[in-house]
């Protein structure tokens, strides 16, 4: 019997870790869709972000009462996984408490730890479920938010449930082994005097005082059961859900841009064209490298003003197009929309949300995923991210404020990829509003936006002494 | 003003004529030359310079668009073909050191033209009567009294989020004897005025709103009658939403340099 339980545990085991491989290898490849860009520069400052923004969570205490909800969550999922080592090598030993004999003295205190961690995140869920769906917190709202409606909804109760479930059957579990302990039932009789009752489980006991042995014995096997097929099956269900933040939240803050967050990205491959229409010297090559000193290009791409290598398009499109960093983050979101909340667009009742251009973002790669299922690894649809899911009116919204890369707590930047749209628009399509044509052509004729003629841009002088 | 003084602007190319350079280069973008509501900035600003005695200089007719709102919009081309051209009459002169009363081109000067082979010290008009009024060169007390005075600051993004500059006008507004109110959105939280990336230049999107309304609606709900911003779009999208409620005889908006200007008599 003992060892059948092992051998299951083993092949449950070994499918998950097969599954979630296969998951990770889709997903990395869905990223790499996106433009190279480096991103492994000023390791320090990197680190650092990713230590207090991460880590320490800096930007969930704008809010310290959701900030330190949030937060047992997050140090009960690192912190409750230390407790799932020893189950994993219980279960494949097919042991009972591997570690209790060999660290009797800690013991109890790390798993009493573990337990109010547990009890504080039944309690966060159940309060986060409240928020949602009893006091209706605004910004989750399917009604105000269409972003929300349907799967994202049950995705989040999905979660939410699933972590009470879990921690139920971990407080359930270390309630029933201790009733069996008491009444040295087979196995679990031998720890006592080892191990004692524990802070929050021994308020449960009183559920199993009527349970016989038998009874008791297989609650505790399925409760234990439970417990970590749950949580295995919870961790091939992240891989599919919103609340792959928990995994992909780390590197995307690593990852996250450094430059002030007024600052739009250049487009080196404009710069040369540029240059070469105002004929100025070529500094830069397309690939964003700068030329040395002497203003030479570099040996190995000479040659190359010439004959310019082939300019993908200006400007993004559809996912392809924009940087691998915006897809993951696209991966990295959690829809918890603080970033919608602060778009002055989306408070006055405008269509854009920068929650739905990362939510569109990741749809997208997803439907890129399912055609490479069904048509093979390089299946092209016809569709893109412009268009089938991004409207102009969204992107024509953006005031580039940066309240939403400012509100995200992960330093998701979504304003980069509405600008990359724009420019596509822009630049590919020539689909700009028409007051924005205007104002192009007042500024390329009158070096201003607005019909003045240049030679009366310093009439304000006159009036200096009026 | 028919005072003693007379208030000077000297362009760049009489600097270089006559063998001199300036200080600083103010910067005095294209709603500070072209607006009307904005050029009245632009003398404030001059005279403050003027009355502190800075050597200063600026374009004139030299200058043009930094390209902000064509490469926000979307046009790159167009942003670069400006920004090029902007840098060539910037190195030209030699130029070091940059002053703007417009966070948008403070915004491109300061973090887009680097990359394109322009490189200055640039500074927001906030931060340099900021350094003005703490070296003691500025001194608010020969005109205007502010006492009893409400004002609220506005927050402009591209000062704000876009470069982490939130105290410098509030300490020079502090440097005005009136009573700072602050609104609920504000510094990092701060509410745009709706006129960023392009929006000025178009009629909005359709909603229930407008941007500027709800922007003004806070301002007011302060009960401060004066509302101060530092940026020529904030300046006319909160002056439009005052109007929108019918409070322009109660509640005046000012650039945060005409206020010092008031509070020195200038």
């Amino acid at each position: 019997m003992e060892i059948f339980q092992q051998i299951l545990f083993v092949a449950a085991l070994a499918a998950v870790a097969w599954y979630i491989t296969k998951r990770i290898q889709l997903i990395s490849r869905a990223i790499k869709l996106g433009r190279a860009e480096n991103r492994t520069d000023h390791a320090d400052e990197r680190l650092k972000t990713m230590l207090l923004v991460a880590f320490g969570q800096k930007k969930m205490f704008t809010n310290p009462l959701v900030g330190v909800m949030h937060f047992i969550i997050y140090a009960g999922f690192i912190i409750i996984n230390l407790e799932i080592l020893e189950i994993i090598l219980d279960g494949v030993l097919g042991t009972h408490r591997l570690f209790a004999p060999y660290i009797t003295p800690v013991y109890p205190f790390l798993i009493n730890i573990f337990e109010i961690l547990a009890f504080g995140v039944l309690a966060v869920c159940v309060v986060f479920l409240c928020r949602r769906f009893v006091a209706k917190v605004s910004r989750f709202q399917p009604e105000r938010h269409r972003e929300m409606a349907r799967w994202p909804q049950t995705d989040a109760a999905i979660i939410l449930t699933a972590e009470i479930l879990l921690m139920i059957a971990f407080l359930t579990w270390n309630a029933s082994d201790s009733v069996l302990r008491d009444r040295g039932v087979g196995h679990y009789g031998e720890l006592q005097g080892i191990v004692p009752d524990f802070i929050i489980s021994q308020y449960l006991k009183p559920l199993f005082a009527g349970f016989n042995d038998t009874g008791l014995v297989a609650y505790e096997r399925i409760a234990w059961w439970l417990h970590i097929l749950g949580i295995l099956a919870f961790a091939v269900y992240v891989t599919y859900s919103k609340h792959l933040h928990i995994a992909l939240g780390f590197p995307n803050v690593y990852f996250s841009d450094l430059q002030p967050k007024g600052e739009m990205q250049n487009m080196p491959e404009i710069t040369k064209e540029v240059q070469l229409a105002l004929g100025l010297p070529v500094t830069t090559e397309a690939d964003g490298s700068q030329t040395n000193d002497n203003g030479e290009q570099p040996s190995q791409s000479a040659g190359a003003v010439d004959s310019p290598a082939e300019i993908g398009r200006f400007g993004a499109k559809d996912v392809q197009d924009l940087k691998w960093i915006n897809l993951m983050n696209a991966y990295s979101c959690t829809e918890c929309g603080r970033c919608t909340a602060a778009c002055p667009a989306n408070i006055t009742g405008k269509k854009l949300s920068p929650r739905k251009i990362m939510m569109d973002t990741r749809d997208r790669l997803e439907e890129i995923q399912q055609g490479w299922k069904t048509n093979g690894p390089d299946y092209r649809d016809d569709k893109s991210l412009l268009n089938d899911y991004i409207t102009a009116e969204e992107l024509n919204a953006c005031t580039t404020c940066q309240a939403c890369v400012m509100a995200c707590p992960i330093n998701i930047n979504p304003l980069d990829i509405i600008l990359q749209l724009r420019r596509y628009r822009v630049m590919e399509e020539s689909q700009a509003p028409a007051s924005w044509n205007a104002m192009f052509s007042n500024i390329e004729n009158n070096m201003a936006p607005w019909k003045f003629s240049p030679s009366d841009r310093f009439n304000w002088a006159d009036q200096v002494n009026d | 003003m028919t005072t003693e003084k007379t208030y000077k602007v000297p362009t760049m190319a009489d600097m270089a004529a006559s063998g001199e350079e300036p200080e600083i280069l103010f910067w005095v973008g294209c709603a500070g030359s072209f607006d009307d509501r904005y050029k009245r900035v632009t003398i404030a600003f001059v005279r403050i310079l003027n009355h502190v005695g800075i050597k200063f200089a600026v374009l004139g007719p030299e200058e043009g668009c930094t390209g902000d709102p064509a490469r926000r919009a979307g046009n790159e081309f167009l942003f670069q073909m400006q920004a090029m051209s902007n840098i060539q009459v910037l190195n030209g002169y030699n130029v070091k050191k940059i002053v703007t009363a417009c966070p948008h081109c403070f915004n491109t000067l300061k973090n887009e033209y680097p990359e394109l082979g322009g490189n200055y010290e640039v500074i927001h008009h906030s931060q340099f009567l900021q350094g003005l009024i703490n070296e003691g060169r500025v001194r608010v007390k020969d005109g205007e009294s502010f006492k009893g005075r409400r004002i609220t600051f506005h927050d402009s993004c591209y000062l704000g989020r876009a470069n982490k500059i939130y105290e410098a006008p509030r300490e020079v507004l502090a440097a005005l004897d009136a009573d700072l109110v602050e609104m609920k959105r504000v510094r990092a939280n701060g509410l745009c005025c709706g006129a960023g990336g392009g929006q000025y230049f178009k009629e909005p999107e359709p909603g229930k709103k407008d941007v500027n309304v709800e922007r003004v609606e806070e301002a007011l709900g302060t009960g401060a009658d004066t509302i101060a911003v530092a940026c020529p779009f904030c300046m006319t999208m909160m002056s439009d939403g005052v109007k929108n409620k019918n409070k322009e005889d109660s509640v005046r908006v000012y650039d945060i340099s005409e206020l010092i200007a008031q509070g020195q008599g200038l």
